[in-house]
């Protein structure tokens, strides 16, 4: 089992894949007939090089932190979450809900308020599929491929019927009060006297973002019921043996999972659009596999794999404005990267575990 | 809702539910052999961009079919590698492929056609057609059967009839020859398969081929036959229903086409309103019915209305001992 060091299994192995993923990237961008060496410079000072390249970028990070969060929090007890689309979409309609029908007095009590029904909203969009595949054995991969369309039709019918404000030929809400404005980076900056670009929308979601990665990692390493998820995840059977009802955990991983696609929204909904419109999430569910697979549903992992992922989607959107690449060459990378890093472990995986067993082979026999 | 309305809708249940069909069985042969395949809708999408594109540069559908058909076994190939034999995740590895035929084919597009991502409007010899069935003008003027006949049965594009073809091909395939009790077999039971000498590898490529093959043909429909050209995800979802339609089945061929022609009918009613009204006397919301084949899929999954009990050995990898 331990065949590699462990340095070799956290690092080298997703390393190995991203580079994998990146030249069979820079070969379709050649094959477009366009300079791939241009456009990674584009996109690292489209992405990178100014505050404002920053903001966007830590916008669209804060995104994947919570659905890469999500995904990872499933794949702990072996359960393969797809749902992370329609839970954040839920969770917007909570956001929705809190901002638009609560007078909130101030924004931090707004963001605590709306961060709790986002929760609650993704983790009962969860509960469905988690109750039906411990209980009653469906898949849980189908279901909650199911879900995201179930709660796009929602969301539809809702913002066309019932929440669009009278007049408005937008499926939107109306726009939030001024009060549940949240801070934005210039905003939080400000005062300690650095610049940040106000027009960025990274705002102080990206903190609460932060502080989800350090409770996970507290919650999966550090606590009885993390210990218990993750025996689960390593054998059921065992787990049963052990006494761990595979009932509770099903259902506590996926609400977990769910509560962190949805906190999702107080970025996109509450921080950046402030108001929920129809496909608010765009894809970050998804995105959310991605991270997951490639930060290893380690915390850390799931950290820096955002920001990549971040610097990836603000890079594509200069890329596409500046050339004739469009935006869906990050739909490209981000496959490669889940097929390398994903589907294709093993291939990476094989030929190193039979280079570091021959290098300890000689070690031994010298 | 008068009768000629009546043909109209129905007419447009068996265009709608033609690509759905073709996707369930391709999914069908996969998951029968025990691959799991939530990759049906990029292999669709693939396959309508690619004999989309061809047609239109060639000037001939045929040859666009069969660049359909390539594309989408590529794909096919992809998910066999991945799954079979370096034994990854099939769930992991169907949504990979999802991605890559959606990014890809608008950046093909785009640096090949420059229209926006979508290819030029098919014409003439490159798109398919409505073939008359014999008589059908003839029979025309008999009442009922006679507007039956040419407004339903008759004028559609011959992959609809192959469609409707593959569903006893299917069935006898799966049920009559050794092939098809060795593909499902390896889909219950690898090790006994492997057991007999007969080799599992082999055979799940095979399925997956196939499955290739007919969501090649689904998605050359698409483009090329209910459409006249690909536009940006213009599969949408439909691989998803057809993975619906295939859990409703129960993985079999007969039900999957009636699961499918019903999942076709929700989509023709979405499209006429005043039907719906006129039938039921109030106002269904378009979204409802969407959303409807989804809904019944997990109430079937739920297993409240007869229980859906896949596969055994689905979306395990098989490995031999050691």
């Amino acid at each position: 089992m331990d065949v590699m060091p462990k340095w070799a299994e956290v690092i080298l192995v997703p390393l190995i894949s991203l580079i994998l993923a990146a030249f069979l990237s820079a070969l379709v961008i050649l094959a477009i007939g366009e300079d791939p060496v241009a456009a990674v410079q584009l996109m690292v000072t489209g992405a990178l090089g100014s505050t404002y390249g920053w903001g966007y970028t830590l916008y669209y990070a804060t995104n994947f932190m919570f659905t890469g969060l999500a995904v990872a929090v499933a794949f702990h007890a072996r359960l393969f979450n797809i749902g992370g689309e329609g839970q954040a979409m839920l969770g917007g309609l909570g956001v929705a809900i809190a901002c638009l029908y609560v007078p909130w007095p101030h924004w931090s009590l707004a963001l605590l308020g709306a961060a709790t029904l986002a929760a609650l909203f993704g983790a009962f969009w969860a509960a469905i599929p988690a109750y039906l595949q411990a209980k009653r054995g469906s898949h849980i991969v189908i279901t909650t491929i199911m879900f995201n369309f179930i709660a796009a039709a929602v969301l539809n019918y809702l913002l066309v019927n019932v929440m669009r404000p009278k007049g408005s030929m937008d499926p939107a809400t109306a726009r939030f009060a001024e009060t549940v404005h949240l801070p934005t980076l210039h905003d939080l900056l400000a005062p300690f006297g650095i610049a940040f670009s106000k027009a960025a929308p990274a705002n102080v979601t990206l903190l609460v973002a932060i502080a989800a990665c350090v409770l996970v990692w507290l919650l999966i390493w550090r606590t009885r019921l993390g210990y218990e998820i993750r025996a689960y995840g390593h054998s059921e059977t065992a787990a049963k043996y052990a006494g761990i009802s595979a009932v509770k955990i099903t259902m506590v991983a996926m609400l977990l999972s769910g509560g962190l696609a949805g906190l999702m929204a107080i970025n996109n909904v509450m921080g950046e659009a402030e108001r929920l419109v129809l496909n608010a999430v765009e894809g970050a569910g998804f995105i959310g596999i991605a991270v997951a697979l490639m930060g290893r549903s380690h915390p850390v992992g799931v950290f820096f794999a955002a920001i990549l992922f971040g610097f990836l989607y603000q890079g594509g959107a200069e890329l596409a404005l500046w050339t004739s690449i469009p935006r869906e060459l990050i739909v490209v990378i981000q496959a490669l990267v889940i097929l390398f890093t994903g589907a294709l472990d093993n291939m990476v995986r094989m030929p190193l575990e039979r280079l570091f067993l021959a290098r300890a082979r000689q070690k031994g026999n010298v | 809702m008068d009768f000629l309305t009546l043909i109209q809708l129905l007419d447009s249940t068996v265009r709608l539910a033609t690509p759905l069909l073709l996707a369930c069985l391709a999914g069908l042969f996969s998951e029968r052999a025990g691959i799991f395949d939530i990759g049906l809708e990029g292999k669709i999408l693939a396959a309508a961009f690619f004999s989309a594109a061809i047609a239109a540069t060639s000037g001939s559908v045929w040859v666009g079919l069969a660049a359909g058909i390539g594309a989408s076994l590529a794909l096919s190939a992809l998910h066999g590698v991945a799954s079979i034999t370096f034994r990854g995740n099939q769930l992991i590895s169907g949504v990979a492929i999802n991605f890559l035929a959606a990014g890809m084919t608008v950046l093909i597009a785009q640096s090949w056609f420059k229209q926006g991502g979508r290819t030029p409007s098919l014409i003439g010899e490159a798109r398919f057609t409505g073939i008359t069935l014999p008589f059908a003008d003839a029979l025309a003027e008999v009442p009922i059967l006679g507007p039956i006949y040419a407004e339903l049965i008759s004028g559609h594009s011959i992959l609809v009839y192959a469609a409707l073809a593959a569903v006893p091909l299917t069935w006898w395939i799966l049920f009559r020859t050794s092939f098809g009790l060795r593909l499902r077999a390896v889909g219950e039971n690898p090790a006994a398969v492997d057991t007999a000498g007969i080799s599992v590898v082999g055979l799940r490529y095979a399925a997956v081929a196939i499955c290739g093959v007919l969501c090649g043909i689904a998605g050359a429909y698409l483009s090329t036959a209910l459409q006249a050209g690909f536009v940006k995800d213009m599969s949408a979802g439909r691989g998803f229903i057809a993975l619906a339609a295939l859990i409703f089945a129960k993985w079999r061929p007969w039900h999957a086409l009636y699961a499918t022609l019903l999942f076709g009918l929700f989509g023709a009613l979405e499209t006429r309103p005043d039907v719906i009204t006129a039938l039921t006397g109030m106002k269904v919301q378009g979204q409802l019915l969407g959303a409807l084949p989804y809904i019944m899929t997990v109430v079937i999954l739920a297993g409240f209305v007869g229980k859906a009990v896949p596969p055994r050995a689905g979306g395990a990898a098989y490995v031999k001992e050691r």
